[in-house]
C-alpha cells in the first residue's frame, strides 16, 4: 500500500496539523512515513500546504507532483492542485468561500462543509479532525484506533483530555463527506 | 544500513531533520552548541532550547550575536578539546568563512551545519544545494577541505552528527553536514544515537594532548595558532593538513548505489536530489530501461573511485542538482570524458520533480 496526499488551503486551518496526525497514524501501523510541508512564507498567511506520504516500503521521493488524493480547503488550492491529482485519484474539497469547483470527471470529487459545520456547532478548533474522518470514511488508508495513537503520541499531555472531541469529529465528518456527480 | 534492524529494538520517533541533529547533538556527547537563527534550520536551536541539555547533560546552547560570533565560539571551545558546533543556513554560513578556515589552519574539530537555501544573496528561504563549492572547495581562504556530509533523509541528520563529531576528533578537522531545506523541514521515521556522556576533564587530556586546558609543570605549554611568519613554517603546516586530506580521501568515502550493477545509465545525486531521482529511477525501470542511481554520501572526500569504475560500464551519466551545475564539475573530473555526463538543475529555491527528472534521463540520456 501507498498513499501520496497534498493537503492545501490557508495557514490557520490546520493543514499542516492535519498531516501531522496522518504521518503519526501511519507511523502506529508501522508504515513508512514521509511529512513535507511547504515551510516558505506560506506559513505567516497566505496559502499553505504539506505532502504526506505512507508507504509499506521505503519512500523516494518526499517531493511530488501528482497525488492518489488532494484534500483542498480554500480556492486558490483548487486551482494549483486538481490538475495533480491521478486519474481515478480522489479530490475532497471544503466548500465554504469557493466560486469555481472542480471540473474533473475522471477523479472522484467529494465535497465536506466542515467549515460551516463548525461555525454553526462552534467546533472550530475540530475542523481539521472533521475532514480527516471524511477522508477516512472515502479512503480508509489508517484505521481510526491508529488515528487515536498517534493524536495521542503527538499531542502534549496536557491536552489528552481533548482526545474524545477529536474521536466525536472524525465521526461527524464521516456523515457529513459526500460524493459530487 | 541496517534501519530496519535498529528499528525493532529502539524506540522509532517522527521528527523534522533538525529537530534529529538537535537530539542527536545532545545526545553524542555535544559539550557546546553556539547560533543565529535563520530559517531553513531555526529548529535545531529552538528544539535545544527546548531540551534544557544544560540540565541534564551540562551542555552549553548559546544564541550569540551573530554567526561571526558563533564560529568563533566554536573556534575557542574546540581548542579547548571540546565538542562543539554551530549551524546556519547559506547567507550566515558565508558569514562564517573566515573562522572555518582559522579553525582548520588550527586543526581543531568540530561540527558545522549548513541547511542550504536558495542563493546567492539573501535569496529565498526554500532549499538549494548552490553551496557545494563553498562546502568542498574551501569556501574560506586558503588551501583546507572540510569534511563533508550530505544527509538524504532524517535518520541521516541523526547519524551523520554523530559520524561528523568522530571523523573530526579522527582528524582534527572540522565536519561540515550539508542539507538543504527539504531535509531540514521534512519529518520522517527516525531512530536517535544511544546517550553517550561528555567528555570529561581528564578523558579530554588524554585523548586531545594538544588542547589548551591549561598547562601542567611536566609539558610545554599547547599553543593554538594559525599565524606563521615563516613562510617555510607555514609550508610545512600546508604539507602536512594536505597529508590529512588525502588520508581522509583514502579511509572516508561514503556513497550508496541503488540498481546500480546492471545499469546502462547512471544518475548522481546528492540529499534531496538524491530522493527525487531514486523515484525518476524507478520511473524507468519500471518501463525497462536499466538505469541505476549512485548517492555520494560524503562530498569531501568524494567518491571519485566508484565513479570513475562507472564509466567503464554505463553509456551516459547525469546529475541532478538544486544549483547551476557544481558537482557535476567532480563526476566529470572523475569520468574524465570517458562517457558523457549531462546535468540537470533548478535554482533559487526550486526543487525538480521526479516527472521532470524522468523526462530529462529520457531525453537527454536513453532516447540520445
Amino acid at each position: 500500500m501507498k498513499e501520496e496526499i497534498i493537503i492545501a488551503g490557508f495557514g490557520g486551518q490546520g493543514v499542516l496539523s492535519m498531516g501531522k496526525i496522518l504521518a503519526y497514524s501511519g507511523l502506529m501501523q508501522g508504515q513508512e512515513v514521509s511529512w513535507m510541508p511547504s515551510y516558505g512564507p506560506e506559513q505567516r498567511g497566505g496559502t499553505a500546504n504539506v505532502t504526506v506520504i505512507l508507504s509499506d516500503e521505503r519512500i523516494s521521493s518526499p517531493v511530488l507532483n501528482s497525488y492518489d488524493t488532494a484534500i483542498i480547503l480554500n480556492q486558490p488550492s483548487l486551482e494549483k492542485f486538481e490538475s495533480q491529482v491521478k486519474p481515478g485519484g480522489t479530490l475532497i474539497f471544503d466548500g465554504n468561500g469557493f466560486h469555481k469547483f472542480p471540473t474533473r470527471k475522471d477523479i472522484n470529487v467529494y465535497r465536506i462543509d466542515a467549515t460551516e459545520y463548525s461555525y454553526a456547532n462552534n467546533t472550530s478548533k475540530t475542523m481539521n479532525m472533521i475532514i480527516l474522518g471524511g477522508l477516512l470514511k472515502v479512503r480508509p488508508i489508517v484505521q481510526i484506533v491508529n488515528v487515536l495513537k498517534g493524536l495521542k503520541k503527538s499531542l502534549p499531555d496536557r491536552h489528552h483530555h481533548l482526545l474524545g472531541v477529536n474521536e466525536k469529529a472524525l465521526h461527524i465528518g464521516m456523515d457529513l463527506i459526500k460524493k459530487m456527480e | 544500513m541496517s534501519e530496519s534492524k535498529k528499528h525493532n529494538t529502539e524506540e522509532v520517533r517522527l521528527m523534522k531533520g533538525n529537530e534529529a541533529i538537535a537530539h542527536a547533538a545532545i545526545r553524542c556527547g555535544c559539550d557546546g552548541y553556539f547560533g543565529y537563527p535563520i530559517t531553513p534550520q531555526s529548529e535545531i536551536m529552538e528544539t535545544m532550547m527546548e531540551l534544557e541539555p544544560w540540565n541534564t547533560t551540562g551542555m552549553v546552547v548559546l544564541q550569540a550575536e551573530s554567526e561571526t560570533s558563533s564560529i568563533n565560539m566554536v573556534y575557542g571551545a574546540a581548542g579547548c578539546g571540546k565538542k562543539s558546533m554551530t549551524s546556519s543556513s547559506s547567507p550566515g554560513v558565508s558569514l562564517m568563512q573566515e573562522g572555518i578556515s582559522y579553525i582548520a589552519a588550527g586543526e581543531l574539530p568540530c561540527l558545522i551545519v549548513n541547511v542550504m537555501r536558495g542563493g546567492p544573496g539573501l535569496g529565498t528561504i526554500q532549499p538549494s544545494q548552490a553551496d557545494y563549492f563553498q562546502a568542498v572547495k574551501g569556501g574560506g581562504h586558503g588551501d583546507y577541505k572540510l569534511i563533508t556530509l550530505a544527509p538524504a533523509s532524517v535518520q541521516e541528520m541523526a547519524d551523520h552528527t554523530v559520524l561528523a563529531f568522530e571523523l573530526a576528533f579522527k582528524y582534527r578537522t572540522p565536519a561540515m553536514i550539508l542539507a538543504d531545506g527539504i531535509i531540514g523541514q521534512m519529518m520522517e521515521k527516525v531512530v536517535l544515537p544511544p546517550f553517550q556522556p561528555r567528555m570529561t576533564e581528564a578523558e579530554i587530556a588524554e585523548k586531545c594532548p594538544w588542547a589548551t586546558l591549561g598547562k601542567p609543570a611536566w609539558r610545554k605549554p599547547n599553543i593554538i595558532t594559525t599565524l606563521s611568519l615563516d613562510a617555510h613554517e607555514m609550508e610545512e603546516t600546508n604539507i602536512r593538513l594536505q597529508a590529512k586530506y588525502r588520508e581522509i580521501e583514502n579511509n572516508e568515502v561514503l556513497y550508496e548505489e541503488f540498481l546500480c550493477d546492471d545499469a546502462e545509465y547512471l544518475v548522481i545525486g546528492f540529499g534531496t536530489c538524491a530522493r527525487v531521482s531514486q523515484k525518476a529511477v524507478e520511473m524507468c525501470r519500471a518501463e525497462g530501461i536499466k538505469v541505476g542511481l549512485l548517492r555520494p554520501i560524503t562530498l569531501f572526500p568524494f567518491p571519485t573511485v566508484a565513479i570513475s569504475k562507472h564509466a567503464d560500464k554505463v553509456k551516459s551519466m547525469l546529475t541532478v542538482e538544486m544549483s547551476a551545475g557544481q558537482m557535476v564539475e567532480d563526476v566529470r573530473l572523475a569520468v574524465n570524458g570517458r562517457v558523457p555526463v549531462e546535468f540537470y538543475g533548478r535554482m533559487g529555491g526550486v526543487v525538480p520533480s521526479p516527472d521532470e527528472v524522468y523526462e530529462v534521463l529520457k531525453s537527454k540520456l536513453v532516447n540520445k
